[in-house]
């Protein structure tokens, strides 16, 4: 919202003071200020009232005149004008030379074969409005030579406020309120937005008025007729422009200017076409025509003004084309009600048309504005148009009103919010600046909000607090820390593991952190040949390719796999990101937190990568729980998976998650040759876990001995089986040091480390438990290679 | 036998002046002086020999012995220093100049820049707590006292689901359950609450350079008997200092949201013009950078807090703009996107 300073010191005297300053502080108070400033008026120097004294055709022009302007001084200087409208007698702006307008200096100038020694303006040119059709047309009787800004308001201090920082605040939405800002910030007085005595015109008849719907919480309205001009006054064009606004004729300036002055929308019927104002809404959607000429569909939840059963009016929003001021008007009825915010602000939203009246409905505007705005309209209209006749009396029907809202505090309260000693003198005079009635008996305050505050705004003590402060200045507040007593930090179990997870992905296997988005992505599952599992949607998402959310990070991530083919010929990624795997009993998302790894390579082997992120696996367990995880062959059940070497993880005798291959048709998706392999883990069990720690032993001091044995056996896990079967204390640890395949199948070869922490080992010893290994196994036909 | 001895030592010293490896150094050693060489062969000649005769020979040949060990040890170590020295020769200079082989791991950035928050929060006593994405309307609002026909609440806004539940639109939506964690070792045992909580959120909108419908925020409590603004700028200043690593000025101006009274805009002073105004604050000196406030009264009751007794303050913070403005990440879309060329940048960064 662009607001004038000008405006603003109508209400306010703001004489003396650096306004802006001012502005800023206000934007540190009240409301937030755009940057830009505008300092309307300053580009412009020298201009003056001339009248054109003759008009000659130029002889080699058709559009250009040659004109003698007395500009007041002494003399008649020859112009050479372009405009269309010029004629001898009218009074115009003229810039002499030496005049600025902008980054030119009017100097005399031949146009055409003759000098011109100055330029007639136009009111574009000046700055006060978008009018370029002609020159400027002065009616007012001023002297020639006048300063055109002694005769009109065109020096002005220009400032927008941005609207999202006024949405709580329904007063600030027109310049008055925003006068009491900067009443309460200066302290200086607040001055009546004056208006007519509308008690005056009690004995006329009233207009024939019901409200039919809760909707409309109040509907003031008055007939006038005998309007007899039709343009507004300069100073008052310019302020709407200033402020945003085109001029258009008198009638539709004034409802502009007052919901620009007080904040209240009005709007002005042709009283023929109101003669039984009903408000109410319609049963059935129908098609409307507002006074901009769209036809518009309006449902039945839309609160209308009617003339008994015709619609006139969208009740908030926008007019009709039907019941405007035509020529032919003699008496209109000037509306000024008060709308339910949310209503008015669902029916914007669902005719996909807001307006500057919708747009200060929806804030929930003080109903008590009404009257007062119809009072300050009559005024301001009798005061351009002494001719014009109030023809009924005010009609103001209330169907809804706001509780007086009081509300009783302590100079303590205060206090304790604050932090700062704010005496209980300021805060008496910043709430009556403000509006509010204030008593104060020692420390113990009661105060009465204001009507335009009380809409919604402020309803309880801590909004109070707000007035105060807020007036007071934050940058004003002495800052200190807050005494507390110390409390030691609890780390959340899951965040932790998380954290050491990806520590030991990023340092240790040189993994990259990826986040992907919470659903599935449909066109590029599509792409991979990915199935869109069932899982609970969306309603109504923006974007139409996303709908489902995910129950596995698998498939977003292999999409980001495959955006990254050409980065590197081997690389792995990996999230720790959130899934919803279905609904819980009670209907409720449930919703998981995993990890997932996927390693891609056009290097390695599919078995030497899936063993790598094997090892990984074990790597995270052990160093963040100091456990080793099993596996189990699982049936694939996603059309990601590998039919094959498709495993449960394990940990604890609960599957954590599970590790597998990529299935052909979505890996060839992804890249032709590259093996990729990947693993989804559950972070909330793997945290859950307990942490087995470090299991301290005692170095044996005595040498040890290794004993390698070489097995046909397809699977190394009979093997290992033996080895623990035996109990031995001897044996110390076992590994997997070669396996190859030859004619007699695979063979897989077992390193045993044995030893004994008192004494040295003999040969014999060793030998009786090899020998048990080796005989536990040949039970299951597993034999010692040859 | 004198002529033999001569022989035996002009035919070692010959040898020793030609021998080049240790391997025939050792046969020569064991030609001379093993069981069978020809020193040793010399003194079992000795046995034809007089007593005044075995005296006499037998001193030179023992002489010509130990003459002969000690000078095959020296020739052995001399060899010994000629190998280290041949070995180092052989050894090549590296090139350095080959450019360093940097293949590491990288963090998500918003990984980088919560850490970095938790840090700070974790030095000033501050529990970090985890949050569900997805959470219930009365999280999200109702707790939160944003009515039912508040804007925030649009379908066009939130991320419903099928089931009544939606994608939290802000991290606020974890106050509520917070303050029920805490509420009871705050009431009984007089332990304020203080905690942030990083999360994921989320906005039903069209993405472009400038706006995601998935990002990261940080909010933060802290409630406590007598709590202030005054306790609140002053904690957003000293945190902020820490993120920025600068004296951070800070500015609060009015901000209405529905779970705050008072509430604040936070402004911090502008770090790349200190102030005076340039391109990047839009000649403001200032950049806008978090909402914060006084907890309303009513988000309070909604926890099981008492507001006549205790007040706190909340602040949200921005954890995705906070990476964008450190790092200087133009798109917001690349943070989510997954290109390794974009995000493998982001190593450790503590």
């Amino acid at each position: 919202m662009l607001l004038s300073m000008n405006w603003i010191s109508d209400f306010v005297d703001l004489s003396g003071l650096d306004k802006l300053k001012l502005i800023n502080q206000f934007s540190l108070s009240t409301a937030e200020v755009e940057n830009e400033i505008f300092f309307k008026g300053s580009d412009i120097e020298g201009i003056v009232v001339a009248q054109i004294v003759s008009v000659e055709d130029h002889p080699e022009s058709k559009k250009l005149h040659l004109l003698k302007v007395d500009a007041g001084d002494g003399k008649l200087t020859d112009v050479v004008c372009g405009a269309p409208n010029v004629r001898v007698g009218m009074k115009t702006a003229f810039a002499k030379v030496g005049a600025k307008i902008g980054e030119i200096t009017i100097a005399p100038r031949p146009l055409a074969g003759y000098d011109s020694f100055g330029m007639c303006c136009s009111e574009k040119e000046i700055g006060i409005s978008d009018d370029n059709s002609g020159i400027m047309d002065i009616t007012e009787e001023v002297a020639n030579g006048t300063d055109i800004k002694e005769l009109y308001a065109i020096d002005d201090i220009v400032f927008e406020v941005d609207n999202k920082s006024l949405t709580n605040r329904p007063d600030l939405w027109g310049h008055y309120g925003i006068a009491r800002e900067f009443a309460a910030l200066t302290g200086r007085p607040l001055k009546a937005a004056e208006g007519v005595d509308l008690s005056q015109y009690n004995s006329l008849p009233k207009v024939d008025l019901k409200i039919e719907d809760p909707l409309c919480q109040r509907y003031s309205c008055l007939q006038v007729e005998n309007i007899s001009k039709n343009v507004s006054p300069v100073n008052m064009r310019i302020r709407l422009y200033y402020c945003g606004m085109r001029a258009i004729n008198l009638l539709a300036d004034l409802t502009n200017y007052l919901m620009l002055e007080m904040g209240q929308p009005m709007h002005a019927f042709d009283s023929r076409k109101v003669e039984k104002l009903r408000i109410k809404r319609f049963d059935k959607p129908f098609t409307f025509t507002t006074l901009d000429g769209v036809d518009r569909n309006v449902d039945e939840n839309t609160l209308m003004i009617c003339n008994g059963n015709t619609p006139v009016a969208i009740a908030g929003i926008m007019g009709g084309l039907d019941s405007e001021i035509v020529d032919d008007t003699t008496t209109l009825t000037l509306e000024s009600a008060c709308f339910d915010s949310v209503s008015i602000r669902k029916s914007t939203v669902r005719l996909g048309h807001r307006t500057d009246a919708s747009m200060r409905y929806e804030k929930s505007l003080d109903p008590q504005m009404t009257v007062p705005a119809i009072a300050r309209f009559v005024k301001l209209l009798t005061d351009i148009d002494s001719d014009v006749r109030v023809v009924s009396s005010l009609t103001d029907e209330v169907a809804f009103a706001y509780d007086t809202i009081t509300l009783d505090f302590t100079k303590a309260f205060i206090d304790r919010y604050t932090g700062i000693e704010i005496s209980n003198d300021t805060i008496v005079k910043t709430l009556k600046a403000l509006g509010f009635t204030v008593e104060l008996n020692g420390n113990d305050f009661t105060v009465t909000v204001p009507s335009w505050r009380a809409t919604k705004d402020v309803t309880m003590k801590a909004d109070i607090v707000e007035e105060i402060t807020r007036i007071y200045g934050y940058d004003n507040f002495e800052i200190h820390t807050a005494k507390a007593p110390l409390a030691p930090v609890r780390p959340d179990e899951t965040k932790t593991v998380t954290d050491r997870v990806k520590d030991i992905l990023v340092k240790r296997f040189s993994l990259h952190e990826l986040h992907s988005y919470v659903w599935a992505y449909y066109d590029e599952y599509k792409e991979l040949g990915i199935e869109i599992e069932d899982n609970i949607k969306l309603v109504g998402a923006v974007n139409p390719n996303i709908e489902t959310i995910r129950n596995s990070i698998v498939p977003t991530q292999l999409c980001q796999v495959k955006l990254n083919t050409s980065y590197n010929a081997e690389f792995g990624v990996f999230e720790v990101g959130r899934v919803v795997n279905g609904l819980k009993e009670d209907g409720m998302c449930n919703e998981e937190t995993k990890l997932a790894v996927t390693l891609f390579s056009k290097k390695k082997g599919v078995e030497e990568l899936y063993f790598e992120l094997r090892d990984m696996l074990a790597v995270l367990v052990d160093d963040i729980k100091h456990k080793e995880p099993t596996f189990k062959k699982i049936d694939a059940t996603h059309s990601y998976q590998h039919l094959r070497n498709l495993n449960a993880v394990i940990l604890d005798g609960e599957v954590i998650g599970e590790i597998g291959l990529v299935h052909p048709t979505v890996a060839k998706n992804i890249d032709k040759k590259a093996a990729i392999v990947y693993m989804e883990i559950d972070m909330e069990l793997l945290a859950k876990c307990e942490n087995a720690s470090i299991k301290y032993k005692e170095p044996s001091r005595y040498p040890e001995m290794e004993i390698d044995l070489s097995f046909i056996s397809d699977t190394f896990e009979p093997i290992a089986n033996a080895i623990k079967a035996q109990n031995s204390e001897l044996v110390k640890g076992y590994k997997v040091v070669d396996t190859y395949r030859d004619e007699n199948g695979k063979s897989i070869t077992v390193r045993i480390l044995f030893s004994h922490s008192e004494r040295t080992l003999n040969g014999e010893e060793v030998k009786e438990v090899t020998d048990k290994v080796i005989a536990e196994l040949a039970k299951d036909n597993i034999l010692l290679k040859q | 036998m004198n002529e033999k001895l001569n022989a035996v030592k002009a035919e070692l010293e010959k040898e020793l002046a030609a021998v080049e490896d240790a391997a025939a150094l050792e046969n020569i050693r064991v030609a001379y002086l093993g069981k069978k060489g020809s020193i040793t062969e010399l003194l079992k000649g000795m046995k034809d020999l007089s007593v005044e005769e075995k005296k006499d020979f037998g001193g030179k040949v023992n002489l010509l012995k130990n003459e002969a060990t000690e000078k095959i040890a020296a020739k052995f170590k001399e060899l010994k220093e000629k190998e280290i020295e041949k070995e180092i020769n052989s050894m090549p200079e590296f090139d350095l100049s080959v450019p360093a082989n940097l293949e590491r791991g990288s963090y998500h950035p918003v990984t980088l820049v919560q850490r970095e928050c938790e840090r700070i929060f974790k030095s000033m006593g501050f529990n970090v707590e985890d949050y569900s994405e997805v959470v219930t309307d009365y999280e999200c609002f109702e707790a939160l006292n944003i009515p039912k026909h508040h804007p925030a609440r649009d379908m066009q806004d939130t991320y419903y689901l099928e089931n009544g539940q939606l994608l939290k639109s802000h991290t606020s939506a974890a106050q509520n359950a917070i303050y029920k964690k805490y509420k009871d070792e705050l009431i009984n045992e007089g332990k304020p609450i203080k905690a942030i909580f990083p999360g994921r959120c989320f906005r039903n909108e069209a993405t472009d350079a400038c706006h995601e419908n998935t990002f990261f925020q940080m909010e933060g409590v802290m409630v406590d008997k007598d709590i202030s603004i005054s306790n609140l700028i002053f904690f957003m200043k000293s945190m902020l200092s820490e993120v920025f690593k600068r004296d951070v000025k800070v500015r609060l101006r009015p901000g209405f949201f529905p779970f705050v009274e008072p509430g604040f805009e936070l402004d911090i002073s502008c770090a790349i013009c200190g102030g005076e105004g340039c391109p990047s604050c839009k000649h403001s000196g200032w950049l806008e950078l978090c909402p914060c406030g006084m907890i309303h009264p009513e988000v309070l009751k909604a926890g099981g807090i008492d507001p006549e007794e205790y007040t706190g303050f909340a602040f949200g913070l921005g954890l995705t703009r906070l990476v964008m403005m450190k790092y200087g990440v133009k798109d917001i879309r690349d943070l989510n996107g997954g290109s390794l060329k974009a995000l493998s940048q982001f190593t450790d960064d503590q």
